[in-house]
């Protein structure tokens, strides 16, 4: 969905490429910060002795939850990868020329970074040690 | 739909909280982005494939003993906070934009933003309770 708002005032994402990057960066984006509150309230679990957060970590050695790790990862790297692009081009717009090739450069640098860690992930949940 | 009006409120609005605040927000979030872009990619991969047995080896010992570390104790509850105000603050303010762009019924998307800013407070907050005040004993004695 494209808000009305982008629709009426424009926005300098125009390629259809990209209006998909800013659409994953927002859902990766909602998603990470779901998983900041989830995280420090956990860390701060620590404070009650060991019982409470060694319970509640049971739920992340679970095997099931390197799903929920792999999704993490893409959340991150995306959000890294994505970011680092937007920042190049807002600060030398003499890059503008090469919006539509930096999409592709992101998705790669993505690729190379989320998948070796995917499968490691994935290996180390599923695998027998 | 939404028609001009709305589009002109919207507009009105980016214009008058638009100031300097705005600016420095965008700023900040290339900023802070840089910084998390070194940092939590570092404390990702660190936490998951450095960490003996990954993930699975984390339990709340493990992050008393790392934090009261005398040699690489302080580092880490410096790196640990650097990640907390940068991590939390470059969310937020993420979120805190996309209730201004997506929330359009004025109350409600003043009743997010503050109900936003009580989280994000409430959950610094907590944080720097426990980084500073996680130095009880891993196991009591």
């Amino acid at each position: 969905m494209q808000s009305d708002i982008d629709k009426k005032i424009g926005h300098p994402t125009d390629q259809i490429e990209e209006r998909w990057l800013r659409r994953i960066h927002q859902v990766s984006g909602v998603g990470l910060f779901a998983f900041l509150a989830l995280h420090i309230i956990n860390i701060w679990l620590v404070g009650f002795g060991p019982e409470p957060f060694n319970t509640l970590a049971i739920f992340y050695r679970h095997p099931a939850a390197r799903i929920l790790h792999v999704f993490l990862f893409f959340g991150v790297l995306f959000h890294a990868v994505n970011g680092l692009r937007l920042i190049i081009l807002d600060f030398w717009p003499g890059l503008w020329r090469f919006r539509r090739g930096s999409v592709w450069a992101a998705a790669v640098i993505f690729l190379l970074a989320f998948v070796p860690s995917a499968l490691l992930i994935l290996m180390d949940g599923f695998l027998p040690s | 739909m939404i028609g001009e009006k709305v589009v002109r409120q919207a507009a009105a609005r980016h214009e008058r909280q638009g100031g300097l605040f705005e600016l420095y927000a965008w700023f900040f979030m290339r900023v802070s982005g840089l910084i998390l872009l070194v940092t939590a990619v570092f404390h990702l991969m660190y936490m998951h494939f450095v960490i003996p047995g990954g993930v699975s080896g984390i339990d709340q010992a493990l992050i008393i003993s790392r934090w009261n570390d005398p040699v690489s104790g302080l580092f880490w509850r410096t790196f640990d906070l650097l990640l907390l105000i940068f991590g939390l603050s470059h969310g937020s303010n993420g979120i805190r934009d996309l209730l201004n762009d997506y929330v359009r019924n004025e109350s409600r998307r003043i009743m997010a933003v503050t109900l936003l800013a009580i989280t994000y407070f409430a959950l610094m907050a907590i944080g720097i309770v426990i980084i500073f005040s996680g130095n009880a004993p891993a196991s009591p004695p």
